[in-house]
């Protein structure tokens, strides 16, 4: 168990190292200019010298590697930089919206997982079957519909028609402070759209690994034991499939961050995907690339849980990097 | 089994009658009825559906069927454009790391495992935002984030054809490398990737719209499906959902019918799969 995170470890950090190369040199090639973004339209009156000033208090006219070891040795330190689209720094900007992208990111992950693995061992046992062939063709629709296009008509019906749910926003505007019952009201339908948008995938891949390990010696065996239909399904089959099931979880999990940016954007939930478009927009290196690594970091972490969680629950597992 | 195929062919022809509709509107729609990118008309603003707007107008009186129709143009060229683009770079990748085979082989796949531990999106967000927002860009951001799986195709291909009989024979023949490589080897691959590349169209039109909907696309007044939905937001509070909601299901129609018309040919040439799915 040791040596595999030793071995995975060996891995993850040359892959951020790696990254973090990529995205310097992407802003090193970008055509802004940080002192003219940062003079703002004070830029046409300033003069050159002010312009010049202010790229060597920066550093940046040095050369190329001498701006990354800086930059890299400010990371390892903790100080991730000054965003310049926000005005403030990078660290306080992740601390105060990490939290509600993992609330919501775990949040529709739970439900993605009680959904499918029941939807789909469901499917597997009536293969053919009316829930089989309606579940597969909804999983085709909703897997070519773009997460945002589902968040905005979910809004259209749910929010707008029905008024059943607020349109956006994390806590209602006339309420003083946020309660719990108040968030959990504004964050049902963006858990429940990116759940669905994740959904078909999971729910597929359940459902066509039930139907295999329902064929397999030892469930034929329960079955022959006179073992009810139910416990069968969940306690033999539904259990053989759930290994290859978990690590493919923690391979998806960049597809779902991906979603939570669009989804944050839609409902303006104050995340860190909403926040990364904004820093878009603004050419704001430092918190775009900030946000990149730190995310990349928690899907390697994740990546790396999985796979122990994988070799836990199955010692036969053979550890190979 | 005359209602069995019957129901079988209907599964073929859909796809394929939605394509041809889709690709002879993009096509002619231009030339019969140009659309005036910048025009507006404000007699006109957010009228629902209707005979002469079949999918209404717009916020700004804009017809949305028609800008629709030239957005679709743009996502579906894109979208070809990156798909091919990026199978070039994952044919190359896949192609070295499985004809060289030993340390090359190893650095490739461990650089494609780590690369698909990122997230796709926000590194196409982040490649489009350094490189400012624009065709060239968007391109660029899919073909970057889209290779892998090309490159894990083909190099599983190879690596498995490479110790099949004819290739030895081939060699033991006296068949020079580019001989084998064109004569024995290419004609097996080529018809996968064709198959990856055709897969690979509706998720470089999803990464395009997704990107042009979070305004980091192609440029705001260009129709185009992702701008059009992004307009309609401001409208969906106003009753107007057709704005928004008539360019998406031209997304969702277009990128379904791709991809049911890749898995049938998936189906047709591993028939183990089919009859899987058949029973």
């Amino acid at each position: 168990m040791i040596r595999l995170v030793r071995r995975r470890l060996a891995v993850a950090v040359p892959v951020l190292l790696a990254t973090s190369m990529g995205m310097f040199l992407l802003g090193a090639a970008s055509p802004m200019d940080p002192a003219m973004q940062y003079a703002g339209a004070a830029a046409f009156t300033a003069s050159e010298e002010n312009l010049a000033q202010i790229r060597a208090n920066w550093g940046v006219d040095d050369p190329l590697p001498v701006q990354y070891a800086r930059w890299l040795g400010n990371l390892l330190r903790g100080d991730l930089g000054w965003s310049t689209s926000r005005h403030e720094a990078v660290s306080e900007v992740i601390a105060a919206r990490a939290g509600w992208t993992l609330l919501l990111v775990g949040l529709t992950l739970a439900v993605v997982l009680v959904a499918s693995l029941l939807l789909g061992a469901i499917a597997a046992y009536r293969r053919g079957g009316l829930l089989d062939r309606a579940l597969r063709a909804t999983a085709y629709a909703v897997e070519s519909m773009p997460v945002f296009w589902l968040a905005l008509a979910a809004i259209a019906v749910f929010a707008l028609a029905l008024g059943w749910f607020p349109a956006g926003g994390l806590t209602d505007v006339t309420a003083g402070s946020a309660s719990f019952g108040d968030v959990a009201h504004h964050l049902a339908l963006p858990v429940a759209v990116l759940a669905i948008s994740q959904a078909p995938w999971f729910v597929l891949f359940v459902r066509d690994s039930v139907a295999e390990s329902l064929r397999e010696d030892h469930v034929l065996a329960a079955r022959a034991r006179g073992l009810a239909g139910r416990t069968v399904l969940f306690g033999h089959a539904l259990r053989t499939a759930l290994l290859p099931f978990l690590t493919l979880v923690g391979a998806h999990l960049p597809e779902l961050v991906g979603g939570s940016v669009l989804v944050e954007t839609v409902f303006s939930l104050p995340g860190l995907g909403a926040v990364s478009v904004q820093a878009a927009l603004g050419s704001d290196f430092p918190l775009l690339a900030a946000i990149t690594l730190v995310t990349t970091a928690v899907v390697l972490i994740a990546n790396l849980l999985t796979d122990l969680a994988y070799t836990a629950a199955d010692p036969r597992v053979r550890v190979d990097g | 089994m005359a209602d069995l195929l019957t129901r079988r062919s209907l599964r073929d022809v859909t796809p394929a009658v939605v394509l041809g509709a889709a690709a002879l509107a993009c096509v002619a729609v231009p030339l019969l009825w140009p659309l005036d990118q910048s025009a507006v008309a404000l007699d006109r603003v957010a009228q629902a559906p209707s005979w002469s707007h079949p999918g209404g107008t717009d916020d700004l009186g804009r017809d949305v069927l028609h800008r629709g129709i030239y957005g679709l143009r743009v996502s579906l060229l894109v979208g070809i454009v990156a798909a091919l683009t990026a199978t070039v770079v994952g044919g190359v990748a896949g192609g070295v790391a499985g004809l060289l085979g030993g340390w090359a082989d190893r650095v490739l796949m461990r650089v494609i495992d780590a690369l698909s531990a990122l997230p796709h999106l926000l590194l196409g967000i982040f490649i489009v935002a350094m490189l400012r927002p624009g065709l060239g860009a968007v391109i660029l951001s899919i073909a970057l984030t889209h290779w892998l799986s090309t490159a894990r195709i083909v190099r599983s291909e190879l690596l498995s054809l490479r110790t099949r009989p004819f290739i030895d024979a081939a060699i033991s023949g006296g068949a020079s490398r580019a001989r084998v490589l064109t004569r024995h080897l290419l004609p097996h691959v080529l018809p996968k990737i064709a198959l990856a590349t055709t897969l690979m169209v509706p998720h470089a039109v999803w990464h395009e719209t997704s990107l042009s909907f979070l305004g980091l696309g192609l440029p705001p007044h260009l129709a185009s499906l992702g701008n059009m939905i992004n307009d309609g937001q401001r409208s969906l509070l106003t009753g107007a959902w057709w704005a928004s909601i008539v360019p998406g299901a031209l997304v969702v129609t277009v990128t379904l019918a791709i991809a049911a018309l890749a898995a049938r040919r998936r189906d047709r040439l591993d028939p183990r799969v089919r009859a899987e799915l058949e029973l």
